[in-house]
């Protein structure tokens, strides 16, 4: 193997972004901290899963990762480039994103082929019949064949609409793919086929994907590691397996206790998080999870909790050895 | 004696176009929980509006029977219904800011639901606002009282509206999708929380969610909604462990399950999406996504009983 291909998909070192929100007339101005001091790296072919709650920086991590924001700290490279340094011509090749409400910047007027043939517009070197037959590839490639491409996005249901994205972010063939929860707008019934065709794809275009969600179990379903953010840190991150059978983090705990399964009579159990909410714009000090943490000791609202290192991550917090 | 909400055949139309629920027919008995699942635009929500008499206007409602502690809801005009609503049967919405007014506190509309039914103090209730606010796990709510909804988060919200439905003590509450926009951690402490009052209050409650690990968890009683039809109907365990519709069965096939599949096996799914149903529709509502659809379809579609209290609506035999 040469050394190129062994480089990771997505590397992240350090990585900040904070946001200053205005405090209207009369409030002070507040800084939001969206991310902070994130560090991770996606093998080729591999699947980072990105879960947490609202607010906790996902989206802004997927937005930082293509390019769209830059980072006020640290580097991030795709396929050992980095990001800022591309032209966007060169990141729309390497790297596209699949988003929940992908038409809602849209104009309604466009067709689904202009939409999908947008990328391929923009990069200005393909011909009008190289278009043509790309698009209409990809279509049917998404489960989206004949005069489907001729509709509009209005005519189309929620599932044809989220197969419109993944052909648009695949048609230049990317190698990386950003999805940030690409289907939690949809029925479980549309999901499960959103999921499958994602799956296939990955598998026979050899793909790597950040996969943003908040839902554990498709997260567990797709992705090959897990990272847990809470309040822009990723406070847990390891193969899916060892996340999900062996979470160490108090917060993975009560993300993966209310999980509720289809399992009749097993209730709905006691997550143990209390009525605080996260505040982005006011990070606790110490460990930022401690007002909610169901095990805090004293130390833990002073003392910043070390990164313990674990096989493909680590966990943050005071308490584990 | 009767249950305490009792639905048959009913039926809602919107403008002779859209026949939005075809005939559904449920029960909620004194202390159950009774979920309504199904995708999107099945009807679940048409079909709570139109028990509470809330339907958008152009909504037209239709039922053999509709009754509420054995009173004819048909028959109630809209002050007998006022009367009833936010009394004996309260209802949550999905997105708390759609019943809260933003412009008046806390303390001042919860305390208003409460002195329009019943005739107390100012003082009684507020002390039962704050008793209710501290039952449903909120901290501090003597501050909560002064403040108003935008100051409070997303799960804070649906809280005061669980407590402020829960002022007058209603007998039936329903509850349409109400933790689909929160996060998960807080899903969970809501339907907890939601479980527990019932159990202690013994509350009639019609759970409304697409979720099927909700309806696992929480429900005694299920009713799987298509097209408008309550397709199948079950106690919880009976129909997880023995689904007879082939939407149910696929449904439950759809549902990723951590450490049930394999992660290179595709989930189940449904082909197709739910369709459009307008007057005049005859036959099966699913035929179109159902792999075991036949001419026989088109036409005529039994009822059936699978085991005492398991019914579903489908030409296969049990
Ligand atoms: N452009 C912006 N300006 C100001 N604040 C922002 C901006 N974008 C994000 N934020 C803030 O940064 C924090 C993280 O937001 P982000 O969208 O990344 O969260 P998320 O984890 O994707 O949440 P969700 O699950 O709701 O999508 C939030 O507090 C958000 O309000
Ligand atoms: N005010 C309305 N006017 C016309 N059609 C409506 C109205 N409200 C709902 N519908 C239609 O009725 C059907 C059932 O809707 P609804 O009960 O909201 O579904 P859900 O099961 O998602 O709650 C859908 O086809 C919907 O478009
Ligand atoms: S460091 Fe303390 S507060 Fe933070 S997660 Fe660990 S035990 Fe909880
Ligand atoms: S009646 Fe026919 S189409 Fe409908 S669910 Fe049964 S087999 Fe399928
Ligand atoms: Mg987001
Ligand atoms: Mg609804």
């Amino acid at each position: 193997m040469t050394a190129t291909t062994t480089l990771p998909a997505i590397e992240l070192k350090s990585v900040g972004k904070t946001f200053r929100v205005s405090g209207g007339i009369l409030g002070k101005d507040r800084r939001v901290v969206a991310v902070d001091g994130v560090s991770f790296a996606v093998p080729p072919g591999g699947v980072l899963g990105v879960v947490g709650e609202s607010g906790c920086g996902k989206s802004t991590l997927a937005r930082l990762i293509l390019g769209l924001l830059t980072p006020d700290s640290g580097d991030i490279a795709v396929e050992g480039q980095r990001i800022v340094d591309m032209d966007r011509k060169a990141r729309a090749r390497l790297i596209q994103p699949v988003f929940q409400d992908p038409f809602s910047s849209l104009n309604p007027l466009t067709r689904i082929r202009d939409i999908v043939a947008m990328p391929l517009q923009a990069q200005g070197s393909f011909s009008r019949a190289e278009i043509a037959k790309r698009v209409d590839e990809m279509l049917e490639r998404v489960g989206l064949p004949g005069e489907m491409g001729n509709r509009l996005p209005a005519e189309l249901s929620g599932g044809q609409r989220q197969r419109v994205a993944i052909a648009r972010a695949l048609v230049l063939r990317p190698r990386i793919v950003v999805c940030d929860e690409p289907t939690s707008a949809l029925d479980v019934s549309v999901q499960a086929q959103i999921l499958n065709l994602l799956a296939e794809l990955r598998r026979d275009l050899g793909l790597t994907y950040l996969f943003i969600s908040h839902n554990l179990a498709v997260v567990e379903h797709v992705a090959s590691e897990v990272a847990v953010m809470y309040l822009g840190r990723i406070v847990e991150k390891k193969p899916t397996q060892a996340l999900f059978h062996q979470p160490e983090h108090p917060y993975t705990k009560a993300l993966l206790a209310s999980v509720l399964t289809p399992e009749p009579g097993l209730g709905v159990p006691d997550v143990g998080l209390g009525d605080v909410m996260p505040d982005p714009a006011n990070i606790p000090p110490g460990c930022r999870f401690h007002p909610r943490c169901p095990i805090a000791e004293p130390r833990c609202s002073t003392e910043t909790p070390p990164l313990r290192p674990r096989p493909g991550g680590g966990v943050e917090c005071l308490l584990v050895p | 004696m009767s249950a305490l909400l009792d639905v048959e055949r009913l039926e809602v139309g919107f403008g002779g176009r859209t026949s939005a629920v075809r005939g559904a027919s449920l029960t909620v008995e004194r202390g159950e929980t009774h979920c309504l699942v199904g995708e999107s635009g099945c009807g679940k929500s048409v079909t709570a509006l139109a028990i509470m008499n809330l339907l958008a206007r152009g909504g037209h409602r239709t039922a053999q029977r509709l009754t509420f502690q054995g009173e004819d809801l048909l028959k109630l005009d809209d002050r007998g219904m006022a009367r009833l609503r936010g009394n004996a049967m309260a209802m949550i919405f999905q997105e708390p800011m759609t019943s809260l007014n933003p412009a008046y506190t806390i303390g001042s509309q919860m305390t208003e639901v409460m002195r329009r039914h019943k005739k107390v103090s100012q003082r009684v209730a507020i002390d039962r606002a704050a008793d209710l606010l501290g039952q449903v796990g909120i901290t501090a709510p003597g501050l909560r009282l002064g403040q108003f909804p935008h100051q409070l988060s997303g799960g804070l919200r649906q809280r005061v509206m669980i407590a402020m439905a829960l002022m007058c003590e209603p007998q039936l509450l329903i509850a349409d999708e109400p933790t689909t926009a929160l996060d998960v951690t807080v899903q969970a402490q809501i339907l907890r929380l939601l479980a527990q009052l019932q159990r202690d209050l013994g509350l009639g409650l019609l759970l409304i969610t697409h979720d099927l690990g909700i309806v696992a968890r929480i429900a005694h009683r299920v009713s799987v909604m298509y097209a408008g039809e309550v397709v199948e109907s079950a106690a919880t365990a009976q129909l997880f462990a023995d689904p007879k519709h082939p939407y149910t069965q696929g449904l439950l096939r759809c549902v990723p399950v951590p450490g049930k599949q394999r992660q290179d096996e595709p989930l189940g799914s449904i082909p197709g999406t739910v369709p459009r149903i307008g007057p005049g529709f005859e036959g099966c509502g699913f035929r179109d996504r159902c792999t075991f659809a036949d001419a026989t379809c088109a036409h005529t579609v039994p009822h059936q009983t699978a085991a005492p209290g398991h019914d579903y609506l489908c030409r296969l035999a049990p």
